[in-house]
């Protein structure tokens, strides 16, 4: 008698239709986690395409360098050629600051090919100054290119036979190759976001097809196709919950630990002796994308189900 | 209230099988029905036309003042509700209990769980199964799970109740029950239509009966009419 009270106080939103034996609850879990595991790792590859693009950008596209051979001589309009170039960069237009090297500072740049000695040598060696554009964003590294031709021009007239070098002429194909990466990753998530939905539906159809007796008793008793849909989305979006956590808890070590790799090329420090350092040790962005996935997962997992259910019910009169 | 005209039912597309030709009758609000005829003369697929199991290949067919024929798929569920349905087979399901499976029907229609806790108890203590309450179809003989099955049809007082041989599993005295429930749900204005091969039971409660043949509607009217054809027929099954 214990047995039959227990089972006759069964909540009313219970499993009419016996999805908790026709919907497996290990595979779609685990396939599920296996899609935010991929989902993850591809958020982190976006994110961390987009930042190294903007650290590019921010820092070595901002930077120019002008070469003046003979820097003691004369130059056309007067006074020394380096005086002459530094006179001009200080007020060209889109210039932030410019700084001439200091001998010493020549001298470490080429030692690796003249060595350690480079500036005691009787080499005429010519003056660099280290030119920082105005960070504009977007386009510093063709704004940087663009000032160059203007330098280019300027300074050949204050001092013939300057070299104007800049950064940005390379920092635009890294620049699309990020944006490439970017687009990669990007492609790589709605790939595990189409996958993910297929094995839903797989799920799903194999759930209907276990149950498509009770299915057919239960819509002949009069239940709206909303209400076997929802049973079916509810125990599918259970499922793809528990999935999307056990995924989520695989993929974060593996992300930190490539934000741990890639921090020096970003110039940034890593350190997980506290919570807040491990909080610290990827972009805000990042964890919010992160948390944002099981939510994604659910709400794929539920339209899924019911898209699949209510078009396998379209065939009932 | 049901009115069929011309009504036919092929399954399969248009080259499949027609089982039901051009049938055409009449069974008023409150009304009762025998339904006769040998096995495969289309006394079940009548009942599934009726039970919105299917819909018509041709012809017009009206349950409880709705058309079926013109009427859209989101109508039907509501309609549904309204029309009890004993089958022969029983069709419960397996995975819940004899509470469950009787509640099915009023939890469906939004009814509050302290009120479906109450009617359930009731009915099951009508069929004399509130001792088994809790135990699975698999539990059940033929007899109780027929007798879930008959709760569970008429728990959401019907305004249309079809029934298939709903005696077959049950003792006489069973069957004089359900027989005597059936005539008081009919009393109190449920349309009733009840399917039978059972010659005793059709003599023992008299009324209207249609009598099928080959899917063709061959008799409409008092069994005393045509009881000598019918008694003929029968032998001959």
């Amino acid at each position: 008698m214990a047995r039959s009270a227990s089972r006759s106080l069964r909540p009313a939103r219970a499993d009419d239709l016996g999805l908790r034996r026709a919907l497996s609850d290990r595979l779609l879990p685990l396939l599920v986690a296996a899609m935010i595991f991929l989902a993850a790792l591809a958020l982190a590859g976006t994110v961390a395409a987009t930042g190294l693009a903007r650290h590019w950008r921010m820092g070595a596209a901002r930077l120019v360098t002008v070469q003046v051979p003979d820097p003691q001589a004369a130059a056309p309009g007067g006074g020394a050629r380096g005086d002459s170039v530094a006179r001009l960069l200080a007020h060209a237009p889109g210039v932030e600051s410019a700084r001439m090297l200091a001998g010493a500072e020549v001298a470490a740049l080429l030692a690796p090919w003249l060595g350690a000695d480079a500036g005691a040598l009787a080499l005429r060696l010519p003056a660099v100054f280290e030119v920082r554009v105005r960070a504009e964003m977007p386009g510093a590294p063709q704004r940087a290119a663009g000032l160059d031709a203007q330098l280019s021009a300027g300074l050949d007239a204050a001092a013939p036979g300057t070299l104007v070098e800049h950064n940005g002429a390379w920092l635009v194909h890294l620049t699309g190759l990020a944006a490439s990466l970017t687009a990669c990753a990007a492609l790589a998530l709605l790939v595990v976001a189409f996958i993910a939905a297929a094995v839903v539906a797989l799920a799903t159809r194999a759930g209907l097809a276990a149950r498509r007796d009770a299915i057919e008793i239960v819509h002949g008793l009069g239940a709206a196709d909303s209400v076997i849909a929802g049973q079916f989305s509810a125990r599918i979006t259970g499922m793809t919950f528990r999935g999307s956590l056990l995924g989520l808890v695989v993929a974060l070590p593996v992300v930190v630990g490539l934000a741990q790799l890639s921090a020096p090329f970003q110039a940034g420090s890593f350190d997980l002796a506290s919570p807040e350092a491990l909080l610290a040790s990827l972009p805000p962005e990042l964890w919010a994308a992160l948390a944002m996935l099981p939510l994604v997962a659910c709400v794929i997992g539920w339209g899924t189900a019911q898209v699949t259910v209510r078009r396998w019910l379209g065939r009932l009169p | 209230m049901v009115r069929l005209e011309g009504v036919g039912l092929r399954y399969g597309g248009a080259d499949g099988p027609t089982v039901l030709h051009d049938l055409s009758f009449f069974v008023p609000a409150g009304g009762f029905r025998w339904l006769l005829g040998r096995s495969g003369a289309g006394k079940t697929s009548l009942l599934r036309l009726l039970t919105l199991a299917v819909r018509p290949s041709f012809g017009k067919l009206e349950v409880l003042g709705t058309a079926i024929e013109r009427c859209r798929r989101a109508e039907l569920p509501p309609l549904r509700r309204r029309i009890g349905v004993i089958f022969q087979d029983f069709r419960l399901l397996p995975h819940l209990s004899a509470f469950d499976n009787v509640a099915l029907p009023v939890r469906l229609a939004g009814r509050p769980e302290g009120q479906v806790r109450a009617d359930v108890e009731e009915m099951l203590r009508f069929v004399s199964l509130s001792r088994r309450s809790g135990a699975r179809p698999a539990e059940l003989s033929g007899g109780e799970q027929q007798r879930v099955a008959i709760a569970r049809a008429v728990i959401s007082r019907p305004r249309l109740l079809l029934a298939d041989e709903p005696t077959g599993n049950l003792d006489d005295a069973q069957a004089t029950r359900l027989m005597q429930l059936l005539v008081e749900l009919n009393r109190l204005g449920t349309t009733v239509v009840v399917a039978t091969h059972s010659q005793a039971l059709v003599a023992r409660y008299p009324g209207r009966a249609l009598v099928l043949a080959e899917g063709r509607l061959v008799r409409d009217g008092s069994p005393e009419d045509f009881v000598a054809d019918l008694q003929a027929e029968w032998s001959r099954a």
